[in-house]
């Protein structure tokens, strides 16, 4: 907002410290590791979790291959326990969870009509550690063996004793790592949506995914640090031999179910509550009509955020905490299903009435819907602790989570890919190929995991290698495999289609959707400063009400503001080395802490500090550029590119 | 749209067929309750499982109709400006009760159900009624002390019919958790910490148990059974198992579990496995692991995965390993050992010969334990 209000800062010519000049290659290698530009960014956040999401169901189609009979020894215990870790912790943390962060980058800063993220550097930074982070993690697999703990490492399975080997330590610090990537974009996410957006747009005027992902960043916020602590415990008890969780010197390992839940429940919000945000989009766009209740909505939103932090020992109901703790947390756990309730009924609200456009992306959003809807009913059903010491840790569990999360939050996710690929590339995905994936991929989902609540409630526990023959599970299992066989085939064809749009998909122009919020009223894909002029906002939907003022005010058409904001022109950040070699100097303090090496641990954070201080020192950089027109021949060939 | 509307005809149907024409009771199904325990946590699930059918018809029959009724119609249609509502104050305010009314209806009676089947009781409130069996979690065998008849056994609890059942869990090691779903619930067995859990059978008969908290290596072949006798078999059995030393002297003079007992030295078993009557008036093995007293009386080798016959009790101790792959009981011989058959199958008839002669031994596999 204050880039046109005060005018420019002057271009800073020779940058303070010269440790390492500031870049400005605009493609290439070198510009993809420097850039700055949060649409580039958002590129590599939604390229690299997609990578991590083919891994993870690579790991999931393994664990069903095994699961197809009884008694099948296809996967050894060792193994398998490795496969389900690391599908588990790749979907959460790699996959799943930066889809969300991916879209965000991207549009987070079109939809509020800004230039870039409050903090481009940190922005890049956060991408880079994650990166690490992923990367770190998955080299377990060629370096004596992945995390075989399931993605909750339950103390005390995780102390030295019990698990001599590295796996352990790979997830510890991996997930530490990765954490200060995820803190430091929900900081720059924070102060983007609070500062920067465009002129007129006040709180209730901002876009229901921005709104989502404002109350995402605070539940990362507030949900990672008691994580960090958990990981900090168990490395200092692996590493320097502490006591937090060693039960033969008197610890009581619940201690880190109850950090990690209380991390753990807010992170699963973190991942549902984006989806929720592109849904808010799609519905709209597609029935032509804005969100149904929206100021309800957000404060569903705000609610749901606010309860996930009362609500984590709802998956501890069978540790013995006694009948007043689990009615207490039985009772709030069924409150969050009030907000959510709401939520969905005002996105039925949003089709009623409306002249609703069957696209894929669209498709998407009503098999959310329905799947979504299901699975809040199992959860309902898991917030009754008496129900819950039945189907806890069984696969009525793991139908149920999948439910809300992949067929919540993954098809959300697809659909916002669907919804948004014509403006991140300027091209459509055929729709023909996207419905077909779609009555493949969404039946099959189906086929794979409704079964597993008959299994679930006929004794199957889940992280369990095999299952004995003879007492009716057979029939649940093989579903399920053949579900994810087909599922399989659904995602490399979406895989395909992602391919096919990329290189030749049809022109989309700016607005192929006829859509509500600011992105699309830039061209397709947008250019580096993202708005050729400076948004002004007057109402929700601003996008829409500017092309059709009638539609909403009747015939009193308000006068747009008439004094352009942006006449100085506008300041756009520079490329920087710093984030990407501060971010990579991460990867041998990882390996150093791994191999309890405290001198590459201290040379790799004196590497950090160095990069850090560089950072600071930089100076400002980047460059201005005029208003309008003018802008696109000024700077042809100099500094971010912007274009994928 | 002809073959979209068949598919979700077909899919229906397949929906339909898999949720009523399947059976859902089995020996460790939470769908078949065996006691007041189980019976109230179903009844709490069936509760909310039917006030899910109008939620889910609810939801889904509005979305179908909105999305029929107003579809665009051709592409001209799909151009057209409807009326761009934002709101109604009335109907935000029924749909927020109508989740607060669900709600109410399953939080009222989860309410009483938690109080009714999760409280703790205490050790002075124990009766003399009660059985009390102290469950102890290994990777991966479970260990059941009863500490008022005075003995130990593994992987098979047996139990009375209709009297109160309280386990006391406690862990060796990492996490496990105690699950018969015919009876109740799971409970974790954690370190360091005194979880209960308890329940009784309605009738006689044999309940799976297995460990449902991740614990590496062989927890999927973590079992274990509950047997419910009637009274006079029950009282029969804690009875052989107080004799089971006297019992174990009674076989010896077979030449094959002469050769066994023997060997039960010879190779080591009893620096870990316990015996009772092995060396009269000397206790040795650790009380770390599965305890062999009366192993004629059970019903299932290797944590309850196989029954208990001769052929599967001596393809257990010839190679653990390939039953239950990653468990911690040794290899005895190499692979191409030529005794090693023969050995293993005179120290399965010893085995088999404790607390009961060897020939009722075999004979009563598979059937109730009734005539002891």
């Amino acid at each position: 907002m204050a880039i046109g209000k005060l005018g420019a800062p002057p271009v800073v010519g020779q940058p303070p410290n010269t440790l390492l000049t500031r870049p400005t290659w605009t493609e290439g290698l070198f510009s993809w590791l420097t850039t700055v530009d949060h649409k580039r960014l958002g590129i590599l956040y939604l390229v690299t979790s997609f990578i991590f999401f083919g891994l993870g169901s690579i790991e999931a189609l393994l664990i069903r291959l095994q699961l197809a009979i009884p008694d099948n020894t296809l996967l050894s215990p060792d193994v398998y326990n490795q496969m389900f870790t690391m599908h588990g912790v790749t979907m959460v943390f790699l996959a799943i969870m930066p889809m969300g962060i991916g879209l965000a980058n991207y549009f987070v800063p079109l939809q509020i009509g800004a230039r870039d993220l409050a903090f481009p550097r940190l922005n890049a930074f956060g991408y880079w550690v994650y990166f690490v982070g992923g990367l770190f993690i998955y080299t377990s697999l060629f370096l004596g063996g992945a995390p075989d703990v399931g993605w909750v490492a339950y103390a005390p399975l995780t102390s030295l004793s019990n698990n001599p080997g590295l796996g352990t330590d790979f997830y510890m610090i991996g997930l530490f790592v990765s954490g200060i990537g995820t803190l430091v974009t929900a900081m720059n996410l924070i102060v983007t949506v609070i500062n920067m957006r465009a002129p007129g747009m006040t709180m209730m005027r901002v876009p229901m995914f921005t709104w989502m992902m404002l109350i995402t960043s605070f539940l990362i916020i507030f949900a990672f640090p008691p994580l960090t602590v958990a990981l900090f415990q168990v490395m200092m008890d692996r590493t320097f031999d502490t006591l937090f969780y060693v039960p033969a010197a008197g610890a009581l390992p619940i201690l880190w179910q109850h950090l990690f839940w209380i991390f753990g429940h807010p992170e699963v919000y973190i991942i549902i509550l984006p989806a929720f945000g592109v849904i808010s989009e799609v519905i709209p766009t597609f029935s032509r009509k804005p969100l149904f209740g929206y100021p309800v909505v957000i404060l569903s939103g705000i609610f749901i955020g606010f309860m996930g932090f009362a609500v984590w020992t709802h998956h501890m109901f069978t540790t013995g905490l006694g009948p007043v703790v689990n009615t207490a947390f039985a009772l709030t756990s069924m409150v969050i299903g009030i907000p959510t309730g709401i939520k969905v009924f005002n996105w039925l609200g949003t089709i009623w009435g409306g002249k609703v456009r069957f696209t894929t992306s669209m498709l998407y959003a009503i098999a959310f819907l329905i799947t979504f809807t299901l699975g809040g009913i199992t959860g309902i059903m898991l917030a009754v602790p008496p129900f819950t010491a039945q189907a806890h840790d069984t696969y009525f569990v793991v139908a149920h989570f999948h439910f809300v999360m992949g067929g919540g939050a993954l098809l959300a996710f697809i659909s916002g890919l669907y919804y948004w690929f014509p403006k991140m590339t300027g091209k459509l995905l055929d729709e023909r190929l996207g419905k077909l994936t779609f009555w493949i991929l969404v039946p099959s989902f189906w086929l794979i995991f409704f079964p597993q609540h008959f299994a679930g409630l006929m004794g199957m526990p889940r992280r369990t290698q095999t299952f004995v023959p003879g007492i009716g599970l057979e029939l649940w299992n093989l579903l399920s495999t053949v579900g994810a066989l087909i599922m399989g085939v659904g995602l490399i064809l979406f895989v395909l289609n992602i391919i096919l749009g990329f290189a030749r998909g049809k022109p989309a122009g700016n607005d192929p959707w006829d859509a509500r919020t600011l992105e699309w009223s830039t061209t397709s894909p947008p250019p580096y400063y993202d708005f050729d002029r400076q948004p002004v906002v007057n109402d929700r939907d601003a996008h829409w009400v500017q092309k059709y003022p009638e539609s909403v005010h009747g015939e009193r058409v308000p006068e747009s503001a008439s004094e352009p904001y942006d006449r100085g022109g506008a300041h756009i950040p520079g490329q920087s080395w710093y984030p990407f070699v501060a971010a990579m100097a991460l990867l041998p303090f990882s390996y150093g802490w791994l191999y309890d090496n405290m001198w590459v641990v201290g040379i790799s954070m004196f590497v950090v500090i160095v990069a850090t201080y560089a950072w600071a020192l930089e100076g400002v950089g980047g460059k201005h550029i005029p208003v309008g027109d003018a802008r696109r021949d000024a700077d042809a060939g100099h500094g971010e590119g912007g274009r994928p | 749209m002809h073959w979209r509307r068949r598919l979700l005809g077909g899919l229906a149907l397949v929906a339909v067929l898999l949720t009523t024409a399947c059976e859902f009771s089995g020996p460790q199904s939470a769908m078949s309750p065996a006691g007041p325990v189980a019976q109230a946590q179903l009844d709490i699930f069936m509760w909310t499982y039917w006030l899910s059918w109008p939620v889910m018809i609810l939801v889904g029959g509005v979305l179908a109709y909105a999305l029929y009724r107003f579809r665009a119609k051709g592409e001209e249609d799909g151009t057209a400006i409807p009326h761009q509502t934002h709101g109604n104050t009335q109907l935000e305010i029924a749909w927020t009760i109508i989740p607060v009314i669900l709600v109410v209806l399953v939080a009222v009676p989860t309410v009483r159900t938690i109080f009714a089947s999760e409280y703790r009781i205490e050790r002075e409130q124990y009766t003399a009624d009660d059985v009390i069996v102290r469950a102890t979690g290994y990777q991966w065998w479970f260990k059941f002390e009863y500490p008022n008849e005075g003995f130990v056994t593994a992987n098979e609890m047996v139990i009375p019919v209709g009297r109160r059942v309280i386990v006391e869990l406690d862990s060796a090691d990492v996490l496990h958790a105690f699950w018969v779903p015919n009876l109740a619930g799971k409970r974790d067995m954690i370190p360091n910490q005194d979880n209960q859990v308890w329940f009784s059978a309605d009738a006689p008969g044999v309940y799976y148990g297995q460990c449902a908290e991740l614990c590496l290596g062989a927890h999927a072949y973590m079992r274990f059974r509950v047997i419910a006798m009637d009274e006079a078999d029950y009282a029969a059995w804690v009875d052989a198992f107080q004799r089971g030393a006297e019992l174990t002297q009674a076989v010896q003079g077979d030449p094959l579990v002469e050769q066994g007992r023997q060997l039960m030295a010879q190779k080591g078993c009893i620096g870990c496995h316990t015996v009772d009557g092995f060396y009269p008036g000397v206790t040795v093995g650790n009380p770390d692991y599965p305890d062999l007293t009366n192993f004629g009386l059970r019903t299932t080798v290797g944590a309850a995965i196989r029954d208990n016959t001769p052929e599967h009790l001596a393809a257990w101790i010839r190679d653990p390993q390939v039953m239950k792959p990653g468990n911690r009981m040794p290899t005895l011989w190499t692979a191409d050992d030529p005794d090693a058959e023969e050995e293993a199958a005179a120290l399965a008839a010893y085995l088999l010969s404790l607390g009961a002669p060897a020939d009722e031994t075999t004979a009563s596999l598979g059937g109730t334990h009734g005539d002891r």
